[in-house]
Protein backbone atom coordinates (compact mmCIF):
# COMPACT_ATOMS: atom_id res chain seq x y z
CA UNK A 1 0.00 0.00 0.00
CA UNK A 2 1.11 3.44 -1.07
CA UNK A 3 1.28 5.79 2.23
CA UNK A 4 -1.60 7.57 3.69
CA UNK A 5 -1.09 11.32 2.94
CA UNK A 6 -3.76 12.87 4.67
CA UNK A 7 -7.12 10.89 6.67
CA UNK A 8 -10.37 12.07 8.62
CA UNK A 9 -12.45 9.83 10.93
CA UNK A 10 -15.59 10.87 11.80
CA UNK A 11 -15.58 14.33 10.08
CA UNK A 12 -19.15 16.03 10.84
CA UNK A 13 -19.73 19.68 9.92
CA UNK A 14 -23.06 21.19 11.47
CA UNK A 15 -24.09 24.41 10.98
CA UNK A 16 -27.22 26.03 12.75
CA UNK A 17 -29.54 22.68 13.44
CA UNK A 18 -28.08 20.90 9.98
CA UNK A 19 -25.19 18.46 9.61
CA UNK A 20 -23.90 19.19 6.58
CA UNK A 21 -21.67 16.43 6.26
CA UNK A 22 -21.18 13.59 9.68
CA UNK A 23 -19.47 10.47 10.04
CA UNK A 24 -17.13 11.17 7.04
CA UNK A 25 -14.00 8.45 7.24
CA UNK A 26 -11.74 9.43 4.20
CA UNK A 27 -7.92 7.99 3.43
CA UNK A 28 -5.79 9.95 0.56
CA UNK A 29 -3.13 7.79 -0.29
CA UNK A 30 0.23 8.91 -2.54
CA UNK A 31 -0.23 8.18 -5.76
CA UNK A 32 -4.34 7.57 -6.19
CA UNK A 33 -7.01 9.18 -7.72
CA UNK A 34 -10.07 9.31 -5.22
CA UNK A 35 -13.73 11.58 -6.46
CA UNK A 36 -16.12 12.45 -4.25
CA UNK A 37 -19.18 11.92 -6.32
CA UNK A 38 -22.89 13.35 -5.04
CA UNK A 39 -25.54 14.76 -5.65
CA UNK A 40 -26.17 19.01 -5.57
CA UNK A 41 -26.28 19.53 -1.68
CA UNK A 42 -25.02 16.70 -0.69
CA UNK A 43 -21.70 18.24 0.83
CA UNK A 44 -18.86 17.77 -1.49
CA UNK A 45 -17.77 20.96 -1.16
CA UNK A 46 -17.95 20.99 2.29
CA UNK A 47 -15.76 17.46 2.85
CA UNK A 48 -13.28 19.18 0.55
CA UNK A 49 -13.31 22.40 2.08
CA UNK A 50 -12.93 21.18 5.76
CA UNK A 51 -9.79 18.99 4.92
CA UNK A 52 -8.42 21.35 3.50
CA UNK A 53 -8.91 23.16 6.81
CA UNK A 54 -10.94 26.60 5.11
CA UNK A 55 -13.63 25.75 7.44
CA UNK A 56 -14.16 24.54 10.99
CA UNK A 57 -15.55 21.23 11.51
CA UNK A 58 -17.29 20.44 14.31
CA UNK A 59 -16.30 16.47 15.16
CA UNK A 60 -13.81 14.30 13.73
CA UNK A 61 -10.53 14.02 13.39
CA UNK A 62 -8.04 15.02 10.33
CA UNK A 63 -4.35 13.68 10.43
CA UNK A 64 -1.69 14.67 7.56
CA UNK A 65 1.75 14.11 6.94
CA UNK A 66 4.22 16.20 8.30
CA UNK A 67 5.20 18.62 5.50
CA UNK A 68 2.01 18.42 3.46
CA UNK A 69 1.72 20.42 0.69
CA UNK A 70 -1.06 20.57 -0.81
CA UNK A 71 -2.23 21.71 -4.44
CA UNK A 72 -5.62 23.18 -4.67
CA UNK A 73 -7.95 24.12 -7.63
CA UNK A 74 -11.33 26.22 -6.25
CA UNK A 75 -14.13 25.48 -7.80
CA UNK A 76 -13.71 28.83 -9.82
CA UNK A 77 -11.88 31.71 -9.69
CA UNK A 78 -13.49 35.11 -10.03
CA UNK A 79 -11.53 38.24 -10.63
CA UNK A 80 -11.82 41.58 -10.91
CA UNK A 81 -11.73 43.41 -14.11
CA UNK A 82 -9.80 46.38 -12.17
CA UNK A 83 -7.14 43.76 -11.32
CA UNK A 84 -4.72 43.72 -14.02
CA UNK A 85 -2.92 39.90 -13.93
CA UNK A 86 -1.20 38.25 -16.59
CA UNK A 87 -1.64 34.49 -16.68
CA UNK A 88 2.54 34.37 -15.72
CA UNK A 89 2.05 36.70 -13.11
CA UNK A 90 -0.97 34.51 -11.60
CA UNK A 91 1.11 31.34 -12.24
CA UNK A 92 3.74 33.34 -10.26
CA UNK A 93 2.25 34.30 -7.16
CA UNK A 94 1.60 30.21 -6.76
CA UNK A 95 5.32 29.65 -6.57
CA UNK A 96 7.08 28.38 -3.76
CA UNK A 97 10.47 29.07 -2.24
CA UNK A 98 11.68 25.52 -1.73
CA UNK A 99 9.65 23.72 -3.36
CA UNK A 100 9.85 24.31 -7.36
CA UNK A 101 8.95 22.41 -10.18
CA UNK A 102 12.23 21.61 -12.65
CA UNK A 103 12.62 23.91 -15.42
CA UNK A 104 12.45 20.43 -17.32
CA UNK A 105 9.36 19.65 -15.52
CA UNK A 106 7.67 22.79 -15.41
CA UNK A 107 8.00 23.25 -19.64
CA UNK A 108 6.67 19.64 -19.54
CA UNK A 109 3.42 20.43 -17.64
CA UNK A 110 3.44 24.32 -19.01
CA UNK A 111 2.69 22.03 -22.61
CA UNK A 112 0.73 19.11 -20.92
CA UNK A 113 -1.90 22.09 -20.26
CA UNK A 114 -1.32 23.40 -23.17
CA UNK A 115 -0.81 26.65 -21.31
CA UNK A 116 2.27 28.56 -23.39
CA UNK A 117 0.62 30.27 -25.56
CA UNK A 118 -1.88 31.94 -22.62
CA UNK A 119 1.00 33.27 -20.46
CA UNK A 120 0.85 36.47 -21.60
CA UNK A 121 -3.13 36.74 -21.76
CA UNK A 122 -4.67 38.82 -19.03
CA UNK A 123 -6.42 36.40 -16.62
CA UNK A 124 -9.31 37.62 -17.37
CA UNK A 125 -9.97 36.69 -20.85
CA UNK A 126 -9.64 33.36 -20.67
CA UNK A 127 -12.08 30.86 -21.19
CA UNK A 128 -13.47 28.45 -18.96
CA UNK A 129 -11.25 25.48 -20.08
CA UNK A 130 -8.15 28.01 -20.04
CA UNK A 131 -8.70 28.86 -16.61
CA UNK A 132 -9.64 25.48 -15.34
CA UNK A 133 -6.43 24.23 -17.06
CA UNK A 134 -4.20 27.65 -15.72
CA UNK A 135 -5.65 26.83 -12.65
CA UNK A 136 -4.60 23.42 -12.40
CA UNK A 137 -0.82 24.39 -13.73
CA UNK A 138 -0.97 26.71 -10.61
CA UNK A 139 -1.93 23.94 -8.33
CA UNK A 140 1.60 22.12 -9.83
CA UNK A 141 3.86 24.20 -9.21
CA UNK A 142 4.43 23.40 -5.63
CA UNK A 143 5.20 19.96 -6.55
CA UNK A 144 2.33 18.81 -4.00
CA UNK A 145 1.80 15.56 -2.43
CA UNK A 146 -1.60 15.55 -2.84
CA UNK A 147 -3.71 17.88 -5.51
CA UNK A 148 -6.99 19.07 -4.35
CA UNK A 149 -9.80 19.41 -6.97
CA UNK A 150 -13.57 21.00 -6.98
CA UNK A 151 -15.54 20.26 -9.51
CA UNK A 152 -12.30 20.64 -11.94
CA UNK A 153 -14.46 20.48 -15.28
CA UNK A 154 -16.78 23.36 -14.51
CA UNK A 155 -17.99 25.78 -17.40
CA UNK A 156 -15.85 23.30 -19.32
CA UNK A 157 -17.52 21.76 -22.74
CA UNK A 158 -17.75 17.98 -23.26
CA UNK A 159 -14.49 17.62 -25.09
CA UNK A 160 -12.78 19.97 -22.93
CA UNK A 161 -13.76 17.76 -20.23
CA UNK A 162 -12.27 14.14 -21.27
CA UNK A 163 -8.91 16.24 -22.23
CA UNK A 164 -9.13 17.80 -18.46
CA UNK A 165 -9.52 14.11 -17.02
CA UNK A 166 -7.14 13.06 -19.05
CA UNK A 167 -4.47 15.26 -18.28
CA UNK A 168 -5.68 15.43 -14.85
CA UNK A 169 -4.67 11.13 -14.82
CA UNK A 170 -1.54 12.37 -16.81
CA UNK A 171 -0.33 14.63 -13.83
CA UNK A 172 -0.77 11.67 -11.62
CA UNK A 173 1.46 9.76 -13.76
CA UNK A 174 4.37 12.16 -13.30
CA UNK A 175 4.02 13.71 -9.83
CA UNK A 176 3.26 10.69 -8.06
CA UNK A 177 1.02 12.85 -5.70
CA UNK A 178 -2.52 11.92 -4.67
CA UNK A 179 -5.36 13.43 -6.08
CA UNK A 180 -8.74 13.97 -4.27
CA UNK A 181 -11.36 15.45 -7.37
CA UNK A 182 -15.20 16.35 -6.50
CA UNK A 183 -17.52 15.91 -8.94
CA UNK A 184 -21.12 15.73 -9.92
CA UNK A 185 -21.20 14.30 -13.53
CA UNK A 186 -20.64 10.37 -13.06
CA UNK A 187 -19.83 9.54 -16.56
CA UNK A 188 -16.29 10.85 -17.14
CA UNK A 189 -14.47 10.55 -13.99
CA UNK A 190 -15.64 7.12 -13.21
CA UNK A 191 -13.17 6.00 -16.21
CA UNK A 192 -9.78 7.46 -14.65
CA UNK A 193 -10.56 7.00 -10.83
CA UNK A 194 -8.89 4.48 -8.23
CA UNK A 195 -11.49 5.11 -5.36
CA UNK A 196 -14.58 6.56 -5.22
CA UNK A 197 -16.51 8.23 -2.48
CA UNK A 198 -21.06 8.70 -2.65
CA UNK A 199 -21.36 11.12 -0.41
CA UNK A 200 -24.70 12.78 0.85
CA UNK A 201 -24.20 14.10 3.78
CA UNK A 202 -22.61 10.67 4.68
CA UNK A 203 -20.52 8.07 3.16
CA UNK A 204 -23.48 5.96 0.80
CA UNK A 205 -20.42 3.61 -0.62
CA UNK A 206 -17.19 3.86 -1.46
CA UNK A 207 -14.49 1.45 -3.30
CA UNK A 208 -13.42 0.86 -6.53
CA UNK A 209 -15.64 2.00 -9.51
CA UNK A 210 -16.98 -1.08 -10.40
CA UNK A 211 -17.84 -2.12 -7.19
CA UNK A 212 -19.79 0.94 -6.38
CA UNK A 213 -21.79 1.26 -9.57
CA UNK A 214 -23.03 -2.41 -8.41
CA UNK A 215 -23.52 -1.24 -5.05
CA UNK A 216 -27.60 -0.41 -4.42
CA UNK A 217 -27.05 2.71 -2.00
CA UNK A 218 -25.31 4.17 -5.05
CA UNK A 219 -28.72 2.95 -7.45
CA UNK A 220 -30.36 4.89 -4.52
CA UNK A 221 -28.52 7.85 -4.62
CA UNK A 222 -28.41 8.79 -8.31
CA UNK A 223 -31.94 6.67 -9.22
CA UNK A 224 -31.91 4.06 -11.97
CA UNK A 225 -31.33 6.42 -14.78
CA UNK A 226 -28.37 7.78 -13.38
CA UNK A 227 -26.79 4.53 -12.46
CA UNK A 228 -27.73 2.99 -15.41
CA UNK A 229 -26.06 5.87 -17.67
CA UNK A 230 -22.53 5.14 -15.90
CA UNK A 231 -23.16 1.25 -16.14
CA UNK A 232 -23.07 -0.19 -19.64
CA UNK A 233 -26.03 1.72 -21.00
CA UNK A 234 -28.59 -1.44 -21.67
CA UNK A 235 -32.08 0.76 -22.43
CA UNK A 236 -31.10 2.69 -25.40
CA UNK A 237 -34.00 4.92 -25.50
CA UNK A 238 -35.00 5.21 -29.07
CA UNK A 239 -38.24 7.49 -29.03
CA UNK A 240 -38.67 11.32 -27.90
CA UNK A 241 -41.50 11.78 -25.09
CA UNK A 242 -43.78 15.10 -25.41
CA UNK A 243 -43.85 17.01 -22.72
CA UNK A 244 -46.83 15.25 -21.53
CA UNK A 245 -44.96 11.94 -21.82
CA UNK A 246 -46.91 10.28 -24.80
CA UNK A 247 -44.84 8.68 -27.15
CA UNK A 248 -44.02 10.21 -30.34
CA UNK A 249 -43.78 8.30 -33.47
CA UNK A 250 -40.15 8.38 -34.52
CA UNK A 251 -37.18 6.68 -36.09
CA UNK A 252 -38.22 3.69 -34.65
CA UNK A 253 -36.59 0.08 -34.82
CA UNK A 254 -37.87 -2.66 -36.20
CA UNK A 255 -38.32 -4.88 -32.65
CA UNK A 256 -39.89 -1.91 -30.98
CA UNK A 257 -42.54 -2.26 -28.34
CA UNK A 258 -45.05 0.70 -29.36
CA UNK A 259 -45.73 2.50 -31.80
CA UNK B 1 6.62 80.08 -3.44
CA UNK B 2 5.30 80.86 0.10
CA UNK B 3 6.73 78.13 2.65
CA UNK B 4 3.20 77.04 3.34
CA UNK B 5 2.48 76.64 -0.43
CA UNK B 6 5.91 74.10 -0.33
CA UNK B 7 4.66 72.18 3.02
CA UNK B 8 0.78 71.57 1.60
CA UNK B 9 2.42 70.56 -1.60
CA UNK B 10 5.12 67.87 -0.36
CA UNK B 11 2.67 66.76 2.16
CA UNK B 12 0.03 66.26 -0.76
CA UNK B 13 2.64 64.71 -3.09
CA UNK B 14 3.70 62.17 -0.04
CA UNK B 15 -0.26 61.41 0.64
CA UNK B 16 -1.12 60.43 -3.11
CA UNK B 17 2.26 58.66 -3.53
CA UNK B 18 1.22 55.62 -0.82
CA UNK B 19 -2.25 56.28 -1.70
CA UNK B 20 -1.34 54.58 -5.09
CA UNK B 21 -0.34 51.38 -3.86
CA UNK B 22 -3.16 51.21 -1.13
CA UNK B 23 -5.88 52.70 -3.34
CA UNK B 24 -5.42 50.13 -6.17
CA UNK B 25 -5.66 47.45 -3.59
CA UNK B 26 -9.07 48.60 -2.20
CA UNK B 27 -9.91 48.92 -5.70
CA UNK B 28 -9.05 45.26 -6.52
CA UNK B 29 -10.47 44.46 -3.49
CA UNK B 30 -13.96 46.26 -3.76
CA UNK B 31 -12.76 47.85 -0.54
CA UNK B 32 -14.59 51.69 -1.52
CA UNK B 33 -17.30 51.73 0.52
CA UNK B 34 -15.76 50.02 3.11
CA UNK B 35 -12.44 52.88 2.97
CA UNK B 36 -15.73 55.42 3.25
CA UNK B 37 -17.03 53.76 6.42
CA UNK B 38 -13.66 54.07 7.80
CA UNK B 39 -13.02 57.46 6.75
CA UNK B 40 -16.12 58.83 8.55
CA UNK B 41 -15.47 57.14 11.64
CA UNK B 42 -12.15 58.88 11.86
CA UNK B 43 -14.42 62.17 13.03
CA UNK B 44 -15.15 60.00 16.10
CA UNK B 45 -11.79 59.76 16.74
CA UNK B 46 -10.89 63.05 16.42
CA UNK B 47 -13.82 63.83 18.90
CA UNK B 48 -12.26 60.90 21.00
CA UNK B 49 -9.21 62.67 20.62
CA UNK B 50 -10.17 65.80 21.72
CA UNK B 51 -12.25 64.67 24.91
CA UNK B 52 -9.06 62.40 26.07
CA UNK B 53 -7.08 65.00 25.08
CA UNK B 54 -4.44 62.47 23.17
CA UNK B 55 -2.83 63.03 19.96
CA UNK B 56 -5.86 63.30 17.34
CA UNK B 57 -4.41 61.22 14.67
CA UNK B 58 -3.23 58.36 17.45
CA UNK B 59 -7.17 58.30 17.94
CA UNK B 60 -7.89 58.61 14.47
CA UNK B 61 -5.90 54.92 13.13
CA UNK B 62 -7.16 53.58 16.98
CA UNK B 63 -10.90 54.60 15.80
CA UNK B 64 -10.76 53.13 12.48
CA UNK B 65 -8.42 49.98 13.46
CA UNK B 66 -11.32 49.17 16.25
CA UNK B 67 -13.99 49.90 13.59
CA UNK B 68 -12.50 47.85 10.70
CA UNK B 69 -12.22 44.98 13.05
CA UNK B 70 -15.63 45.41 14.47
CA UNK B 71 -16.23 45.64 10.42
CA UNK B 72 -14.82 42.47 9.47
CA UNK B 73 -15.75 40.16 12.10
CA UNK B 74 -19.79 41.26 11.23
CA UNK B 75 -19.56 40.93 7.74
CA UNK B 76 -18.01 37.35 8.53
CA UNK B 77 -21.07 36.63 10.68
CA UNK B 78 -23.25 38.07 7.74
CA UNK B 79 -26.30 38.78 9.76
CA UNK B 80 -27.16 41.70 7.16
CA UNK B 81 -25.97 42.41 3.88
CA UNK B 82 -22.73 43.77 3.82
CA UNK B 83 -23.58 47.02 1.59
CA UNK B 84 -26.13 47.59 4.20
CA UNK B 85 -24.11 47.23 6.86
CA UNK B 86 -21.68 49.62 5.87
CA UNK B 87 -24.16 52.19 5.08
CA UNK B 88 -25.46 52.01 8.59
CA UNK B 89 -21.72 52.43 10.03
CA UNK B 90 -20.39 55.01 7.85
CA UNK B 91 -23.94 57.39 8.28
CA UNK B 92 -24.01 56.40 12.47
CA UNK B 93 -20.41 57.04 13.26
CA UNK B 94 -20.54 60.17 11.20
CA UNK B 95 -23.39 61.83 12.64
CA UNK B 96 -22.22 60.49 16.29
CA UNK B 97 -18.47 62.59 15.54
CA UNK B 98 -20.59 65.32 14.20
CA UNK B 99 -22.62 65.08 17.40
CA UNK B 100 -20.07 65.15 19.87
CA UNK B 101 -17.62 67.04 18.12
CA UNK B 102 -20.53 70.03 18.39
CA UNK B 103 -20.57 68.99 22.16
CA UNK B 104 -17.07 70.84 22.60
CA UNK B 105 -17.18 74.89 22.89
CA UNK B 106 -13.66 74.98 21.57
CA UNK B 107 -13.53 78.20 19.36
CA UNK B 108 -10.79 76.37 17.33
CA UNK B 109 -12.62 73.63 15.98
CA UNK B 110 -12.37 73.59 12.69
CA UNK B 111 -15.43 71.23 11.92
CA UNK B 112 -15.14 72.20 7.59
CA UNK B 113 -11.12 71.62 8.01
CA UNK B 114 -12.15 67.94 9.27
CA UNK B 115 -14.91 67.23 6.84
CA UNK B 116 -13.27 68.90 3.45
CA UNK B 117 -9.59 68.90 4.74
CA UNK B 118 -7.17 71.98 4.98
CA UNK B 119 -4.34 71.30 3.43
CA UNK B 120 -2.82 74.66 3.47
CA UNK B 121 -2.40 74.69 7.22
CA UNK B 122 -0.26 72.21 6.95
CA UNK B 123 2.83 72.48 9.08
CA UNK B 124 6.71 71.63 9.22
CA UNK B 125 5.76 69.49 11.74
CA UNK B 126 2.94 67.70 10.31
CA UNK B 127 4.71 67.08 7.27
CA UNK B 128 7.48 65.08 9.19
CA UNK B 129 4.55 62.97 10.45
CA UNK B 130 3.64 62.39 7.07
CA UNK B 131 6.59 61.57 6.16
CA UNK B 132 7.03 58.97 8.62
CA UNK B 133 3.48 57.20 8.36
CA UNK B 134 3.88 57.33 4.13
CA UNK B 135 7.14 55.85 4.66
CA UNK B 136 5.93 52.91 7.45
CA UNK B 137 3.41 52.55 5.05
CA UNK B 138 4.93 51.90 2.43
CA UNK B 139 7.62 49.14 3.94
CA UNK B 140 5.04 47.46 4.97
CA UNK B 141 2.96 47.30 2.11
CA UNK B 142 6.44 46.50 -0.27
CA UNK B 143 7.05 43.55 2.22
CA UNK B 144 3.61 41.96 2.47
CA UNK B 145 3.60 42.60 -0.93
CA UNK B 146 2.76 39.23 -2.75
CA UNK B 147 0.95 37.87 -0.25
CA UNK B 148 -1.49 40.36 0.03
CA UNK B 149 -1.47 40.14 -3.98
CA UNK B 150 -2.32 36.19 -3.08
CA UNK B 151 -5.29 37.14 -1.18
CA UNK B 152 -6.68 39.70 -3.45
CA UNK B 153 -6.68 37.44 -6.27
CA UNK B 154 -8.12 33.95 -4.10
CA UNK B 155 -8.25 33.89 -0.65
CA UNK B 156 -8.95 30.19 -0.42
CA UNK B 157 -5.90 29.34 -3.09
CA UNK B 158 -3.76 31.55 -0.74
CA UNK B 159 -4.54 29.86 2.94
CA UNK B 160 -4.04 26.41 1.46
CA UNK B 161 -1.02 27.49 0.01
CA UNK B 162 0.01 28.43 3.39
CA UNK B 163 -0.33 32.38 3.84
CA UNK B 164 -1.94 33.69 6.55
CA UNK B 165 -5.31 35.49 5.52
CA UNK B 166 -6.46 37.03 8.34
CA UNK B 167 -3.55 38.32 9.49
CA UNK B 168 -3.23 40.07 5.93
CA UNK B 169 -6.50 41.37 5.90
CA UNK B 170 -5.83 43.00 9.19
CA UNK B 171 -2.30 44.63 8.23
CA UNK B 172 -4.29 46.24 5.43
CA UNK B 173 -7.04 47.89 7.38
CA UNK B 174 -4.47 48.64 9.63
CA UNK B 175 -2.22 50.37 6.86
CA UNK B 176 -5.29 52.10 5.38
CA UNK B 177 -6.40 53.78 8.83
CA UNK B 178 -3.06 55.07 8.84
CA UNK B 179 -3.16 56.31 5.53
CA UNK B 180 -6.89 58.04 6.04
CA UNK B 181 -5.30 59.65 10.04
CA UNK B 182 -2.67 61.61 7.39
CA UNK B 183 -4.55 61.88 4.72
CA UNK B 184 -7.52 63.61 6.69
CA UNK B 185 -5.61 66.58 6.64
CA UNK B 186 -5.54 67.35 3.28
CA UNK B 187 -8.79 66.39 1.68
CA UNK B 188 -11.18 66.21 4.48
CA UNK B 189 -12.42 62.61 6.23
CA UNK B 190 -15.39 63.22 3.46
CA UNK B 191 -13.01 62.96 0.49
CA UNK B 192 -10.71 60.67 2.06
CA UNK B 193 -11.93 57.51 -0.20
CA UNK B 194 -11.59 59.52 -4.08
CA UNK B 195 -8.17 60.39 -3.24
CA UNK B 196 -7.50 56.22 -2.53
CA UNK B 197 -9.70 55.15 -5.33
CA UNK B 198 -9.98 57.82 -8.02
CA UNK B 199 -6.73 57.79 -9.24
CA UNK B 200 -5.96 53.76 -8.90
CA UNK B 201 -9.40 53.60 -11.11
CA UNK B 202 -7.41 55.46 -13.94
CA UNK B 203 -4.57 54.15 -13.95
CA UNK B 204 -6.22 50.79 -14.77
CA UNK B 205 -6.67 51.42 -18.44
CA UNK B 206 -3.15 51.94 -18.47
CA UNK B 207 -1.89 49.24 -17.11
CA UNK B 208 -0.63 45.92 -17.96
CA UNK B 209 0.82 44.99 -13.93
CA UNK B 210 -0.67 45.49 -10.39
CA UNK B 211 2.86 47.13 -9.86
CA UNK B 212 2.26 49.00 -12.77
CA UNK B 213 -0.95 49.72 -11.74
CA UNK B 214 -0.19 51.22 -8.40
CA UNK B 215 2.81 52.97 -9.46
CA UNK B 216 0.75 55.09 -12.16
CA UNK B 217 -1.76 55.65 -9.50
CA UNK B 218 0.53 57.33 -7.35
CA UNK B 219 2.08 59.47 -10.27
CA UNK B 220 -1.59 60.07 -11.06
CA UNK B 221 -2.33 61.00 -7.66
CA UNK B 222 0.40 63.82 -7.70
CA UNK B 223 -0.71 64.94 -10.80
CA UNK B 224 -3.76 65.92 -9.10
CA UNK B 225 -2.32 67.32 -5.96
CA UNK B 226 -0.33 69.58 -7.91
CA UNK B 227 -3.29 70.74 -9.81
CA UNK B 228 -5.60 70.77 -7.37
CA UNK B 229 -3.37 72.92 -5.11
CA UNK B 230 -2.57 75.12 -8.35
CA UNK B 231 -6.34 75.46 -9.07
CA UNK B 232 -6.52 76.34 -5.71
CA UNK B 233 -4.14 78.35 -5.63
CA UNK B 234 -4.92 80.96 -8.29
CA UNK B 235 -8.95 80.93 -8.47
CA UNK B 236 -8.82 80.45 -4.10
CA UNK B 237 -11.01 77.63 -4.58
CA UNK B 238 -11.07 75.07 -1.20
CA UNK B 239 -8.22 72.41 -1.97
CA UNK B 240 -8.86 69.52 -0.92
CA UNK B 241 -12.66 69.33 -2.89
CA UNK B 242 -10.13 70.99 -5.86
CA UNK B 243 -7.69 67.90 -5.84
CA UNK B 244 -10.62 65.97 -5.95
CA UNK B 245 -11.79 67.58 -8.93
CA UNK B 246 -8.56 67.39 -10.76
CA UNK B 247 -8.14 63.75 -9.86
CA UNK B 248 -11.85 63.03 -11.65
CA UNK B 249 -10.63 65.06 -14.60
CA UNK B 250 -7.99 62.94 -15.01
CA UNK B 251 -9.98 59.70 -15.04
CA UNK B 252 -12.74 60.66 -17.18
CA UNK B 253 -10.01 61.68 -19.78
CA UNK B 254 -8.12 58.60 -19.05
CA UNK B 255 -11.15 56.69 -19.88
CA UNK B 256 -12.32 58.61 -23.26
CA UNK B 257 -8.98 57.50 -24.26
CA UNK B 258 -9.23 53.72 -26.52
CA UNK B 259 -7.66 50.64 -24.52
CA UNK B 260 -5.43 50.35 -27.60
CA UNK B 261 -3.31 53.07 -26.32
CA UNK B 262 -2.30 50.67 -23.48
CA UNK B 263 0.90 48.11 -24.76
CA UNK B 264 -1.60 44.84 -24.79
Amino acid sequence: MSEVLLSATNLGVKRGNRWLIKDVNISLAAGQITTVIGPNGAGKSTLVRSLLKLINTTSGDISAIKGLRIGYMPQKLKLEDTLPLTVARFLDLGRHKQHQLSPQLWHNLLHECRTEKLLNRPMQQLSGGETQRVLLLRALLRRPHLLVLDEPVQGVDVTGQVSLYNLIGEVRNILGCGILMVSHDLHLVMAATDQVICLNQHICCSGHPEQVTQDPAFTDLFGPQGAGNLALYNHQHNHHHTSHGDIIAGQHNEDCDHG
Amino acid sequence: MADFLLWAWLGGLMIAAIAGPLGSFMVWRRMAYFGDTLAHAALLGVALGLLLHVNISLAVVLVCLLLAILLSTLMHKRIIATDTLLGILSHASLSLGLVSLSLFDHQNIDLMGFLFGDLLAIGQQDLMWIALACALVLGILVWIWKPLLSITVNEELAQVEGINVAWMRTLLMLLVAVVIAVAMKVVGVLLITSLLIIPAAAARRLSDSPEQMALLASLLGMLAVSGGLALSWFYDTPAGPSVVVIASALFFLLFSFPRSFSSS
